[in-house]
């Protein structure tokens, strides 16, 4: 078969606008401190997850049915998924963007140590140095912050994320090799090693919050939080995601040959994995 | 087959003509809204003083002029002709992801409920300009401005879902010899536009998601008091916005390269070249952000890269209007409707890109900045560029997606009208940015006063002129009374795979893939 056969209407993708709208209202009630704003919000995220349930529940039975087999259909999904990641990767590159900008040229132009002296600098704040972490801000609005030791609980999630890298793909080579059981006990080892990931990072916010630095810690906590957490966020999709396939995977989805769905998965793990390379280097150690 | 009139066929359709169409019409619905804002713009600038809103509100219609019509009008417009299109010109039956194809569409009528329900919200809607520039969109950004952020959201996750479709479908989804050099321009056209959305978009998420930290939860990207820079705001805008207005004329240059040979009954000259100057366009769109930048402090060194870098983009832009040129050299060439509009393109878009050289030069840059010189600019590029390309692609394929004709002469009168009322309109804004007059503010001194006139009145003229477009084409497509049905082939001289398919296309096209053995640019 040359071409992948027509897909039949559906509500799914109706159904996720609205929970989209209701989200996205939900969120600007919430952010304003709306009454009705949590509820919303929350109803939405409920909503979209009823409905990506669905719709990945969808995609992997049309993978057993009328799209069974269906190179065509298996090639699409490769480029697609490739190609999510890569706009994924863009996401993060933009914000790698702004953690260079604001270290390599704000926060010196700021202390009127590179370039001709901004007035900011002689008129505003003339006692501003920059450091980086940057723990005191311009206008000295911060009381004591400490900044996060990179060698230690950031170096055990590096070593954790790299581990489970080795693990997920014992995993891939096991279902090559069609010993799903063995697969199945690797990729439960790649799920604890992500949830524990999860967890030390959870506990090194609790660790960073006591020791003063927040969100609204100038432009370290700034980058901090949101880089770590968008990566947080991805890790933990990532490891929803490993574990719907490990339950694929007693389900008898998979084959040494059928198991792109598993595949993508990997490929996804290892986008976190590089992600958190790049943000232990530059944002915690350097 | 269902009956294709009810709601529930709208919704739920995974037929890539049907959301092709739902595109097309979504996109016609924002560009009257857009351009009813545009009116009230003009309105308000017909005399000086204040005539018609308060100067909030006109603030406001700038913003959401910008907004409507670049996400909502001239986006989905393109992305109609890409769902059409490109599984007709390459010989697929539908797109890769049929049903994500849907969810593309229908996130556009979630996106636009937040933008345009901004102007009902307490304190009004964004009244900042497109650019959302920070501090405008955080400390002083009204409280709407956080429901065009998710907006934006939306529209970004309805933009990387339809790219990551077309560029599977143009991978995997080509009919057999159909190979990457023989797809036609428009679909290479769209082929890289896809790339760039996926790159950009991205970007654009990440930063609006800054502004609504730094707006509610107290970080300082944007805020030099905290450490960040506002001018970084800028950087990260306009390294999604150059691309972005790349992102929108690309398409518009696939389309007029369809439509030139077709009515040349040429061939459409250097084929490969214009490929190759579409990529080199997308590579330097992102290496020419700055020279949105010249008046904002940054170093002269900087300055003086990024003025090279704009020039640069001019040599694979000449190249296209050189080719295209070369195409009608000679040939035998007729004037129907997408005809006209393309060779209107041919003269005005190339006046807009000069003109944006005249804008990248650093010192001239200086007198320039934030005049009217640099909406008369744009406005030739977007109005008479884009925009008229996708006008010679509705009336160019039109015709093979309904089966019948429209009306030459009342589309010639489109034409020319159109064309006049857009010259009244964005030429005099040259002279009036040269003389000094700023753009977004809603007041002029008194000497502007009679060019300003003239540009109203041809802004009304040419909103009004649109008209008989939707004349044409609501007759059309529902008429009962046509212009004649169309023979397959449509127009005498059109090559390509869509032309072999009956008229009107029928629901299910390309269900077996055709054999190609030529390019559809390589002509007997």
């Amino acid at each position: 078969m040359s071409h992948q056969p027509a897909t039949p209407p559906s509500y799914l993708p109706i159904l996720a606008s609205v929970s989209m709208l209701i989200f996205a209202i939900g969120s600007v009630g919430w952010v304003q401190g709306k009454g009705y704003g949590l509820v919303t919000l929350i109803l939405g995220v409920c909503a979209l997850i009823l409905v990506c349930a669905q719709w990945f529940y969808r995609v992997v039975i049309d993978g057993q049915t009328f799209l069974a087999n269906n190179a065509v259909f298996d090639r699409s999904l490769r480029i697609g998924v490739m190609w999510f990641i890569f706009t994924e990767l863009m996401f993060f590159v933009g914000l790698f963007g702004v953690l260079f900008y604001i270290r390599v040229w704000a926060l010196p132009v700021l202390s009127g140590q590179v370039g001709s002296k901004l007035m900011t600098h002689v008129l505003l704040w003339p006692d501003f140095i920059s450091n980086w972490p940057l723990l005191q801000t311009p206008d000295q609005s911060l009381s004591q912050i400490e900044a996060i030791e990179p060698m230690g609980i950031p170096l055990l999630n590096t070593l954790i994320l790299l581990l489970s890298g080795l693990t997920i793909t014992i995993s891939h080579f096991m279902v090559l090799k069609s010993q799903l059981k063995k697969s199945a006990l690797w990729l439960a080892i790649t799920i604890f090693l992500g949830g524990s990931f999860l967890g030390l990072q959870l506990y090194e916010y609790v660790h960073a919050v006591s020791g003063g630095l927040k969100l609204g810690s100038g432009i370290y906590g700034s980058i901090f939080y949101l880089m770590t957490g968008f990566h947080g966020l991805h890790v933990f999709i990532g490891t929803l995601v490993l574990m719907v396939m490990w339950c694929r995977m007693f389900l008898g989805h998979f084959s040494a040959k059928e198991h792109f769905g598993f595949e993508a998965a990997i490929w996804y793990w290892h986008f976190v994995d590089v992600v958190w390379l790049m943000l232990f280097v530059f944002v915690y150690w350097i | 087959m269902k009956s294709s009139t009810g709601i529930r066929y709208w919704i739920s359709t995974t037929n890539h003509k049907d959301i092709g169409s739902l595109y097309l019409w979504f996109s016609l619905l924002m560009f009257f809204a857009a351009g009813a804002m545009a009116l009230v713009i003009r309105m308000e600038l017909s005399s000086p003083g204040r005539v018609l809103v308060d100067p909030n509100f006109y603030n406001q219609m700038v913003t959401l002029h910008g907004l409507v019509m670049i996400f909502g009008a001239i986006m989905p417009a393109l992305a109609g002709f890409a769902n059409w299109q490109i599984p007709l010109m390459i010989g697929a039956p539908d797109m890769a992801f049929p049903r994500m194809n849907n969810f593309s569409f229908w996130l556009l009528p979630v996106g636009f409920t937040l933008m345009l329900g901004t102007l009902f919200v307490d304190g009004g809607a964004p009244n900042f300009g497109w650019t959302m520039y920070a501090p405008l969109s955080t400390t002083y950004g009204p409280p709407s401005t956080d429901y065009m952020i998710l907006a934006i959201h939306v529209l970004g996750v309805s933009s990387i879902l339809a790219s990551m479709n077309i560029i599977a479908t143009i991978i995997n989804l080509r009919a057999p010899g159909m190979s990457y050099m023989r797809m036609p321009i428009f679909v290479w056209s769209w082929f890289i536009t896809s790339f760039l959305l996926l790159a950009i978009m991205p970007i654009l998420a990440g930063t609006v998601t800054m502004l609504l930290t730094d707006r509610h939860f107290g970080t300082s990207f944007f805020s030099a008091a905290g450490g960040g820079d506002p001018l970084m705001f800028q950087h990260l805008f306009w390294f999604f916005g150059h691309p972005e207005v790349y992102v929108l004329i690309m398409p518009a240059f696939g389309i007029i390269s369809e439509v030139i040979p077709t009515f040349s009954r040429k061939p459409l000259f250097g084929a490969r070249l214009m490929i190759y100057a579409i990529a080199a366009i997308a590579v330097l769109s992102f290496i020419v952000w700055v020279h949105h930048m010249f008046v904002t402090g940054v170093s002269v060194w900087v300055k003086i890269f990024f003025m090279f870098t704009t020039l640069l983009v001019a040599v694979p832009t000449a190249i296209k209007i050189f080719n295209w040129t070369a195409t009608m050299y000679r040939g035998a060439i007729t004037f129907e409707a997408p005809m006209l509009f393309s060779v209107g393109f041919l003269f005005l878009f190339t006046f807009g890109g000069l003109s944006g050289l005249m804008l990248g030069i650093v010192p001239a840059d200086y007198q320039y900045q934030d005049t009217y010189f640099v909406v008369g600019h744009f406005h030739y590029a977007i109005v008479t560029g884009v925009y008229y390309a996708i006008l010679a692609g509705v009336y160019y394929w039109l015709p093979k997606w309904t089966g019948r004709m429209y009306s030459q002469t009342l589309a010639a009168w489109h034409f020319w009208v159109s064309t006049i009322a857009a010259n009244l309109t964005f030429l005099p804004m040259h002279f009036l940015g040269l003389a000094g007059m700023p753009r977004r503010i809603p007041d002029y001194a008194i000497h502007f006063a009679d060019f300003n006139a003239v540009v109203s009145v041809g802004g009304f003229l040419f909103g009004f002129a649109q008209l008989i477009f939707v004349y044409l084409v609501v007759q059309n497509v529902w008429g009962k009374k046509g212009y004649g049905s169309v023979s397959d082939q449509v127009w005498e001289c059109a090559k390509g795979l869509e032309w072999l398919l009956p008229s009107p296309v029928p629901h299910h096209s390309h269900d077996e893939p055709p054999l190609v053995t030529k390019a559809s640019y390589e002509w007997d």
